[in-house]
Order: structure tokens, then sequence, then C-alpha cells
């Protein structure tokens, strides 16, 4: 039998030891950081944050349905649908990381804090590791602001305001949707050729984040062409009847009329404009004209027959003919009868390209998605070559200007695909004035 | 002087549904005491009996037409309405086109009905409780009610346009000496103020010249006595909330083609609906209709430009600054009756 003895020599020896195994794994695992809902199991958690309720439950609706094909096609499920046309083949239809996709959906309401509150139960509750989706500008900069401080990754689905991705920018939050300026460079051009450069404008613009950046842009970009701004009113967004403001367009010696306006206020002014016989006017010689720089599908189908002819300007359409939209159509049509609208499609894409982040950087943690999405290019996504500008994390692509179908020949034939302007001429400087202001600040992964 | 006479006009056409909305609510509130803020939902589910319809009349077989592709790249499916292939092209199309007029006929035993089962159903358990009570149950019925039609027909508004001939605007400026295209107003919400008009007038002929009103009118003044005569003033009154509910829905039906009906449009409306009866004075049937017309009137003055330049932001408080100040000058409001809602 041994006597166990403990002399200094050999207790400093021991202790030496102990602390350099201790200290082992921290030196070659320094950078294998914990965060925020790191996904433990075999399975990982996306959180949907869309308007399920509300006026624009429809649109949300319309996400939801988009980002659970996004996820059946992550799983090896269906068709695959975009994985087939991505550029990037790093996603192989066996989850992410090989973990299988599950998601959890919240409702954002439209309202900012209902949608910060339901993003903040999926992270907290729910243990989701991203957030995706939403209708407005509002609803994204509130919930960008959230998952930053949170730590988690933020794909913004519909937001238009250049805020998003300028003075409201975060490292965390991402927005794959255009924006305000790159509906007024896309459009202005084409509405030169099409009205002339002789123009006078009247702006109705809804009083909020987006409505003012819409206006600025517009009016900058039309502004350069030679169209004069004759006025800009701002209309509450809680406005149902606009026939009080545009009332006084009849006698401003305005031959343009410019609705700032999305979603419920845009279907009401562009109804009660049309009711007012605006467009049956000739003022200054010419025909008057209504332009509505943001259209969507759903926006289009509610205002009816008085979109027709209506130029305006879009993210996406369902009627591109390149092999990613093709491929999205199908699955999405396929699935549920009819075609995806624009935010639908925004949605899919930024769930595809999350993960498709998670899988090159070989984590989820939120600072290497952040590093793997920043400066990437892409394409195959439905869009052309597409680039997530490092600097404000803005995707610039194609932008497509529209028009109300003249002859709709069905319901989903509402708008119709005027030209697709080229990126180049949508692009801008990262600190473009209208965009200054913001700073991306660090990524939180939420340790 | 030309935006003056607009804004009179946009005031009146306003009014209109403020002062229909706001008699049905004072109606109620007259004759069975209850604070009904379910009456926008009302208003909304009229509009919907216009959209429905609509729907009704499109219902269409399907043929496949091989020489049209679907966005899926299969034969496009053509929809051909039952009511053109009965009647033919021009009949046919004409009734689709007259759809929203031939709603008021749809509407009228539709919402009848709903007032009565509503009232029946829900609303006279509630006549013994407080007000609160009442504004309570009949707010979440409102909600249900819209939660009802977003199932049915979606979250997205529903073009349903007025028949061809009254699309399009009046020069109205030509008729009272002004040059050509100075004063243009839109056909059909001249039509729909005339429409209030005759529906206002209606009321309160029906009110004042009839046995029926007179009871109802003498059951608001003192319901006791005239129970104690053997008059049965529940089963009138039950009648006149189905009035009350028909004539929202007609202002509905009417409303549908100046703005697409969507499920919340009663709820936009609720709100100064209650402005115009507190401020025309509860129970007052001829204050509400003054009131419905004074702040329709003024809320479109404030939207005015010039007005705006002065006082920032006024369009968006102008109704609720106008209710401070006629509340605080004339607590009863413009006409209110002594007593009510004072115990």
């Amino acid at each position: 039998m041994t006597k166990f003895q403990i002399n200094r020599r050999s207790l400093i020896k021991s202790g030496a030891a102990i602390g350099a195994g201790l200290a082992l794994p921290t030196i070659f695992t320094s950078s294998a950081r914990a965060y925020l809902n790191e996904p433990k199991g075999g399975t990982v958690t996306l959180g949907f944050n869309v308007p399920q309720t509300g006026p624009y439950a429809d649109e949300g609706l319309d996400e939801l349905r988009a980002q659970e094909l996004a996820v059946q096609h992550l799983n090896g499920e269906g068709d695959g649908g975009m994985l087939n046309t991505f550029s990037s083949k790093a996603l192989k239809g066996n989850g992410i990381l090989g973990k299988k996709v599950q998601f959890v959906s919240g409702d954002t309401q439209t309202k900012s804090d209902a949608a910060r509150a339901s993003a903040k139960s999926m992270i907290e509750k729910d243990g989701a590791i991203m957030i995706n989706g939403g209708s407005s500008s509002g609803v994204a900069v509130a919930v960008q602001g959230l998952c930053q401080e949170a730590g988690v990754i933020f794909m913004a689905g519909l937001t238009h305001s250049n805020d998003t991705t300028g003075k409201d920018k975060k490292r965390n939050g991402f927005r794959h949707f255009f924006n305000a300026y790159m509906s007024g460079a896309a459009l202005a051009p084409v509405l030169a050729k099409a009205y002339g450069t002789d123009r006078r404008a009247y702006h109705l613009t809804a009083d909020y984040t987006w409505g003012w950046t819409q206006q600025e842009s517009i009016a900058t970009a039309t502004e350069a062409m030679g169209w004069e701004t004759v006025n800009n009113v701002l209309t509450p967004l809680a406005s149902t009847d606009f026939s009080s403001y545009i009332a006084p367009v009849l006698n401003s010696g305005a031959d343009v009329l410019i609705l700032n306006h999305y979603g419920g206020n845009m279907v009401n002014s562009l109804t009660n404009a049309v009711q007012f016989g605006l467009r049956d006017k000739m003022v200054n010689g010419k025909q008057f004209e209504i332009i509505v720089p943001l259209y969507s599908e759903l926006m289009a189908a509610g205002a009816g027959a008085n979109v027709r002819g209506v130029y305006g300007s879009m993210n996406w359409n369902w009627q591109l003919q390149d092999e990613g939209s093709k491929a999205f159509v199908k699955s999405f049509g396929e699935k549920y009868g009819r075609p995806p609208s624009n935010s639908a499609h925004t949605c899919y894409v930024q769930t595809l390209l999350y993960a498709d982040a998670c899988e090159r950087a070989g984590t989820f943690d939120p600072c290497g998605v952040v590093d793997a999405l920043e400066g990437f290019e892409f394409d195959g996504m439905g869009n052309g070559p597409t680039l997530y500008r490092a600097d404000d994390h803005q995707c610039f692509k194609d932008v497509l200007v529209m028009k109300g179908t003249d002859n709709p020949t069905n319901e989903y034939d509402t708008l119709e695909i005027v030209e697709v302007t080229p990126r180049a001429q949508v692009e801008y400087a990262p600190d473009h004035p209208m965009f200054a202001g913001g700073d991306l600040g660090a990524c939180n992964s939420g340790a | 002087m030309d935006a003056i006479i607009l804004q009179i006009l946009n005031g009146l056409d306003k009014g209109s549904a403020y002062a229909l909305i706001a008699l049905g609510l004072t109606l109620i509130f007259g004759t069975l005491g209850v604070v009904n803020f379910a009456h926008g939902a009302l208003f909304m589910l009229g509009s919907f009996c216009a959209v429905t319809l609509q729907k009704i009349l499109s219902l269409s077989f399907t043929v496949e037409d091989p020489t049209q592709k679907d966005f899926l790249g299969n034969p496009l499916k053509v929809d051909t309405p039952y009511i053109v292939s009965w009647f033919g092209d021009a009949t046919g199309n004409a009734i689709l086109n007259w759809s929203v007029p031939l709603a008021i006929l749809f509407a009228i035993p539709v919402m009848l009905l709903v007032g009565y089962v509503m009232e029946r159903g829900l609303i006279k358990h509630f006549y013994k409780r407080p007000h609160a009570d009442q504004i309570l149950v009949t707010f979440g019925l409102a909600i249900v009610i819209q939660e009802i039609v977003k199932y049915f027909y979606g979250a997205n508004p529903i073009p349903t346009p007025a028949p061809d001939m009254f699309r399009g605007s009046l020069d109205f400026g030509v008729l009272i000496g002004f040059a050509q295209n100075e004063i243009i107003y839109p056909y059909w919400r001249l039509v729909y103020f005339l429409f209030s008009a005759v529906i206002i007038s209606a009321v309160f002929a029906f009110l004042r010249f009839t046995t029926f009103g007179m009871v109802v009118r003498a059951g608001m003044a003192d319901r006791e006595t005239v129970g104690l005569l053997g008059i049965n003033i529940d089963k009138r009154f039950t009648i006149m909330f189905g009035i009350a509910a028909a004539v929202a829905g007609l202002a509905g039906v009417m409303y549908a083609p100046i703005n697409s009906p969507n499920y919340h449009m009663g709820m936009d409306f609720l709100v100064l609906s209650f402005v115009v009866v507190v401020v025309g004075g509860m129970g007052s049937l001829p204050g509400a209709v003054l009131a419905g017309f004074l702040l329709g009137i003024l809320e479109s003055f404030a939207s005015m430009n010039e007005v705006k330049s002065i006082i920032p932001g006024i369009d968006q408080i102008i109704i609720y600054f106008v209710a401070i100040i006629i509340l605080l000058t004339r607590p009863r409001g413009l006409m209110g009756r002594k007593g009510v809602m004072e115990e």
C-alpha cells in the first residue's frame, strides 16, 4: 500500500498541470463563441414575423406561405424551387448545417410595438435564431433595432423606406427589398419618356417615415428630369377618404399627381383621384396623369380598374422569365394555386440567403452570418446579379418599372412590366445624403 | 371661391356618411338607451352586402381556353358569369354593372334581419346594465363581426364600382356660372349625397307621419307610460333597431364605390360618428344630422392647403377640437335634450 503524501513541490506541479489543462480548451476554442439561441439538438428554429391581422393580413399571409415554402425547400421537400437556380451551391436540401429547419410565426399587426413584442417572444420563448418578414418600414426599423439589441439576425421583408438601410441601419439587419431612392431612379427616366420633361407634379404623401423618404426620392429624381414640384401635402396615415386632399389638385396648375401612399391609403387615394376625373382632364395642354411609385399585386387588385395605365415600381414580379423566377412561381403556384406577390418573393429569398450564409460561415453565430452576407454577390434569385453591400446591408439589383394592365385577361393580370431597370442605374454611394446619419455599429451575437 | 365651393361639396358628401351612421346610432340610443359600438360594423356589413351581391351575380362556370395560358403555362380557365350566359351579353353585363344599386334591395332585408337578431340575441340582455357594459359588449361584437368578414373576404379591399353611367365627374361649376373644369365633382358622390338626403328624410317622415313612428316617439319620451297604455313598446323598439341597422347598411352599400370595402372600414367611421352624436346631442335625431354635415364640412375645410399652412396638422384634430368647444359651451351638444345621460 502506497502512502499518499502532499509536499510543496508536488502541489506546485499538480496545480500547474491542472491549470494548463483547464486553460487548454479556451486557448484552442477562443473563436467558437457562445451566441444567443445556439441550436443544440437536431433542429434550428426560424422566426417569421408577418402581419396576420390588420389591413396587411393578406400580404402577411402571402409572406408566410413563401416562408413555409422556403423551409420545405431547405429541408429537401418539394421541388427545391430557387435552390436549383441559386448561384451559391452551399445549400444541399438537408436543412441548415445538417439541422432540420422548423419555424415559428408571430403577428406584427403592422404596429411597431406589437411587432417588437412578437419578435421578442419568438426569440426568448421559442429560441428563434433569426427573424424574417414584415410589411411596413416602421415595423422593420423597430424590429431591426430589437434584433440588434437581442443579438439575432433580422432579414427584413417588405420595407421600402430609405431609412431602413440609411439612418436606421444596423449590423444585424439586412434588406433584400429595394428602396424609395431606387424607385425614383428607375421611374423618373421612364416617366420623362412617357410624359415629357415639362411637367408639374403635385404630391400627396403619407405622413410617416416611408412616405417622407418616398416623396423626397421621387421628387428629386423627377426634378432632375426637368419636372417641377408644385406642392407636397402630407396626409394622415389613418385617412380613408382623400377627396378633400384631391379637390385642391384640380386647380393647382399641376398636370401630374404622385401618390406616395401604400396599402389601403393607396387604394383609396387612387380610387378617389380617378373618381374626381383627374385622368380625364387636360391641364397645361397635356393629359393629366397619376403615378404610384410603389406597387404591390394586392394593392393593384384592391384598386381594380382604377390602376389601369398607372406607372409604378416593384422589387420583383411573377411575370419575369428568368430561371429563378420561373422556378419560384412554379413551386409557389403548384402549392398554393396562385402566383406569389413581391413581398412573398423577398421573404422567400431572404430565408434562403440566411440559410446559405450559415452554411458558408459554418455557424449560426450572427457575427459569422453577418460576415458571410456582407459583400455577398449572387444570382439566380429572380433579380439578376445581386450584391448585399457591406456598407449598409442593402441589396443592389435590377428594379422593375410597372404599369397597370390596360386589358387584363385574368384576376392576376393587374400589372405589366414596362422596363427592367438595370442595377447600375439605381446604385448610389453609401454616403448619399438621403441615407446619411446612420451607423451599422458592431454585430451582436447576444453572448 | 371655386376651392371653397369644392370643399363645401366635399363636406356635404362626407357629412352624408357621418349623418347616416349617427342617425342610426341615435335611433338606437334614443329608443333602447343602448350605446351601440357595433354600429360601424353594421355600416361595414352594408358595404359587404354590395360585395356579396356582386359575387353572387358574378358566379361563373369555367371553360378551358387552350389558346391562352395561365401563369403556370396550363390552359387558361376562362370564367363566364351564369347571368351573362342566361341573359346574353348586353343584359347580363348591365345587371352586373348595376350590382351596387341592386344591392340596396338585397341589403334591406339582410340588415333588418341582422339588426333583429343582434337585438334579440344579445343587446336585449344588456338593457339594464351600465353603459360601460353595453359599450364593451357591442365593441366586442364589432370585432367578432369584423373577423368573420375577414375570414370570408380577406383583408384586402375589394373593388365594387358604381354603374358606368355614374363614373366620371360633373362639371358643377358650369351649372353655377363658373368657367369649365373649375369645379368638377364625381357623379357617384353627388348620388350619395342625394341618397342620404332621401334616407334621412324618409326616417324623419316615418317617425313623424306614421302611427308606428308616433308610438316610437312617445316611447322615446316616456317608455313606462306608453307601456302602461298596453302598447308593446319593446317590440317596436326592436323593429327600430332593425331599421337603424338597415340605415347603416344602406349607407354602407352606397359607400362601396367611393372607397373599396374592407373589413376594417366600420371602425374608421365609428369614433367619428360617436363624436357626431355627442356634438349633435345624445338622443337628438336632428342634432345627429346637423352635426354630421357640420363636422363633415369643417373637416373638409381643415384639409385645405391654405388652412394647413396657418395651422399645420389641423386636418387631423379639427373634429375633436370643435367637439371640445361645443361641449364646453353647450354641454348637451347642439340639440341635446335635458336629462339624457345625465343621471
